[in-house]
């Protein structure tokens, strides 16, 4: 049996073997050409948040200025479909202001006419989730040159990177370098789209968004600059995919202080459970006159003979 | 058990005499993990592994069941029902969710320090062949389960994992096409496949704990093995389960459980997927298809096999070689016939193991990355030496390798004269007993 499984396994390690050379062979014969995208995409740039590391608790301050970017520039387009109105709360919102906010939202809610049965719409209450801005999938690919804007409630565990992506794509837009032109000339960015080297094929669909500075007013009195403005709604959109964050961390550093103790208590009743069994006789040196006598204070204490 | 020094049960409350003389249940469970269990007394901590897998079995079957409350099995509702429902509306349905999904990533964890174990010392020699294959019984169905649950949020990485894993089956000739589309009952995934998922993901976990109740069973007649791989000889040799090990496995697990804590808490997407967060969209494939990190070495071996040899095609080649690499693990017992258990005294051996451990990091790695002609040709090498490493160098090591001088018993190897010593006097056999783990 052993020589049939040899056999075996120089036949699995042969088709692997010629797969390697005819990979390298191909590679050397035909170097696969270069891609715009290998060289000119771009790691996602650092971006701390409140929320940050074990500790990390939500700036509420921020996460109303980012609501307030999602509502009066990012609404436009993508939705939201699952946070609910009532779930702004969270973010330091009173009941009233919720309410307020659900009412005069800019889309309403897809309804029934009571009386006639007749497709209908009616203003959003706390219970709704966002209305999302395009009735459909398809409506949303008309109104956007055939691209379809992702849902955001998601997007920032959705996307390598997360919100450190979210705050590199909106402040990433610029001209295409002319590098870039020179070396593929293959890759002028389509009319249409726009060059982002923080997106996976440089050319995003979506417009920039955020243009001028003071596009948003603030109420708290923060300055609206453009990076503002994207760092704020990445944090709004850390909370949209993660509205617990700040239960997860302090339960966890409960459990984790639970554990610790629960694991130094279970260690030192190890070390006394095993105390008996496994004496701490060195082993180069039984014979050591230093262990010799702990073996002879253990014998007396067992009463064996010496 | 199979020792005579195993203590017996001795119930001390009358209520307990009742019930072992009607079911004997307690009996059982004494002998099982109880002070009737005697065990080697010179495990180390590799040997904690094995009831770790229990207790991350145990933690995903609890939270499973919950999170099986309020999960819907529609290809329209599963995505909200996990996003939406469980992660935000459900009290703390967010941490039932992410000690799921975390679980899962850590049941892999211990049993593959078990598997390894395993192969490092000798534990799937005879008499415990069987163990060692119930064992792979069991990982076989870990796979199957843990694949059918990443199905079942119904994302991108859900819908086009289900395409890929399922179009295995159609490399196959002749029956390979019907037999994928009898198993997803339709084309592509779609809502028979996802109900069909869903109950056997509920399923298995079950069968898993029966296999493991075989695992144990078959381990329980000869004993658990030990670092030296030297057999149990007397009563001097082993320790009772409890409470010596209940006590060296109940902080340890408390310790692994720590970190388990940790990532489920402040990182509990790090061993995932981003685009498991987009909905399944059976029109836009995912740039890289990877499945969880757990299945990367077997992935790599897939994808590696890009040659047609003699009438069979490439993708037929790496379907047969990803599921030859399980199941060559099979014949272990008998591929590996050096009558030495443990690695520590086998010097050639040793060496390759580590040499395999690395080889399946490479694997892995390659498994999860995006391919590129380094990555492919890198892994057509490691996959190329993980079938040599098996069904070549092992047998000819385990031929030809002249092993290290063993113990003469395990309370030998650990005792450091202590034996000598507790012996009645004028008997002892003198210092020469003393030495360390080369006497003979």
């Amino acid at each position: 049996m052993r020589w049939i499984l040899g056999l075996i396994g120089t036949v699995f390690a042969a088709v692997l073997l010629l797969s390697f050379l005819s990979g390298i062979t191909a590679y050397f014969q035909n170097p696969p050409a270069p891609l715009a995208s290998d060289e000119f995409h771009r790691e996602p740039k650092e971006l701390h948040l409140a929320s940050d590391g074990p500790f990390g608790k939500f700036d509420k301050q921020q996460l109303q200025r980012g609501f307030q970017v999602y509502k009066e520039v990012c609404s436009a387009c993508h939705s939201m479909k699952l946070v609910s109105f009532r779930d702004l709360k969270g973010i330091g919102y009173s009941d009233a202001e919720v309410k307020a906010i659900a009412n005069q939202w800019q889309t309403e809610v897809p309804s029934i006419n009571p009386d006639t049965g007749e497709p209908a719409t009616r203003k959003a209450l706390p219970s709704d989730t966002f209305p999302a801005p395009f009735a459909n999938d398809t409506a949303a690919r008309a109104g956007n040159n055939n691209a379809l804007p992702p849902d955001l409630s998601l997007i920032t565990k959705a996307r390598e990177g997360g919100a450190s992506y979210v705050y590199s794509l909106l402040t990433g837009f610029q001209n295409e370098p002319a590098d870039l032109l020179k070396k593929f000339p293959d890759a002028k960015t389509p009319t249409g789209l726009h060059y982002n080297p923080y997106f996976a094929n440089l050319n995003i669909a979506m417009p920039p968004p955020l243009t001028s500075d003071g596009q948003v007013q603030y109420q708290d009195g923060t300055k609206p600059t453009v990076d503002q403005m994207a760092r704020d709604v990445a944090a709004f959109l850390v909370w949209t995919a993660e509205p617990n964050l700040e239960n997860r961390h302090a339960a966890g550093i409960a459990v984790v202080i639970f554990l610790l103790f629960g694991a130094i208590l279970g260690y030192l009743a190890y070390q006394q459970v095993w105390a008996e069994a496994k004496r701490k006789v060195r082993v180069t040196g039984a014979l050591e006159p230093k262990n010799q006598a702990k073996s002879r204070r253990a014998k007396a204490k067992q009463g064996v003979a010496g | 058990m199979s020792f005579s020094w195993a203590r017996p049960y001795e119930p001390k409350h009358p209520v307990a005499r009742w019930i072992d003389e009607r079911l004997p249940l307690p009996r059982l469970v004494y002998g099982a993990i109880g002070g009737g269990y005697p065990v080697p007394r010179n495990l180390n901590y590799w040997w904690n592994f094995g009831v770790l897998a229990g207790i991350f079995l145990t933690i995903q079957i609890v939270t499973g069941i919950v999170l099986a409350m309020h999960y819907y099995a529609s290809i329209d509702g599963a995505f909200n029902s996990v996003n939406q429902l469980i992660m935000r509306d459900v009290s703390a349905g967010w941490l039932l969710r992410y000690a799921h999904m975390n679980g899962a990533s850590f049941f892999f964890i211990v049993t593959y320090i078990h598997i390894f174990r395993g192969l490092y010392y000798g534990s799937y020699k005879a008499p415990r062949e069987l163990v060692w294959m119930l064992g792979l019984v069991i990982y076989l169905l870990m796979m199957a389960t843990a694949f059918m649950g990443y199905v079942l949020p119904w994302g991108q990485m859900s819908y086009w994992g289900a395409q890929v894993i399922t179009g295995f089956f159609s490399a196959f000739p002749m029956v390979g096409e019907p037999l994928r589309i009898w198993i997803l009952g339709g084309y592509a995934p779609d809502q028979a496949a996802l109900t069909r998922f869903f109950s056997l993901h509920y399923l298995l976990p079950f069968v898993i704990a029966g296999v493991v109740v075989l695992h144990i069973w078959a381990l329980h007649i000869p004993g658990s093995s030990n670092p030296t791989g030297v057999d149990v000889k007397d009563e001097k040799d082993t320790l009772p389960f409890h409470p010596f090990y209940t006590a060296k496995d109940g902080w340890f697990a408390a310790a692994v459980l720590l970190v388990y804590a940790l990532v489920t808490y402040f990182a509990p997407n790090y061993l995932g997927h981003p685009d498991n967060y987009i909905p399944a969209n059976p029109l836009a494939t995912p740039a890289h298809i990877v499945p969880e990190w757990y299945f990367w070495p077997f992935y790599a071996i897939l994808r590696s096999c890009t040659f047609n040899l003699f009438w069979i095609d490439a993708k037929l080649w790496g379907v047969l070689a990803m599921f030859g690499s399980i199941l060559l693990l099979f014949f272990l017992p008998w591929i590996d016939r050096s009558p030495v258990r443990s690695g520590a005294y086998r010097p050639v051996f040793k060496r390759f193991f580590w040499l395999l451990v690395v080889d399946i990091v490479i694997l892995g790695y390659v498994g999860g990355a995006p391919i590129t002609p380094f990555n492919a040709a890198l892994g057509q090498l490691a996959a190329a030496y993980y079938f040599l490493h098996f069904l070549v160098i092992l047998p000819l090591v385990s031929a030809f390798e002249t092993p290290l001088p063993l113990p003469n018993s395990i309370s030998e190897s650990v005792l450091h004269g202590e034996a000598a010593e507790s012996a009645p006097a004028g008997q002892a056999s003198g210092p020469g007993s003393v030495a360390v783990a080369t006497a003979e």
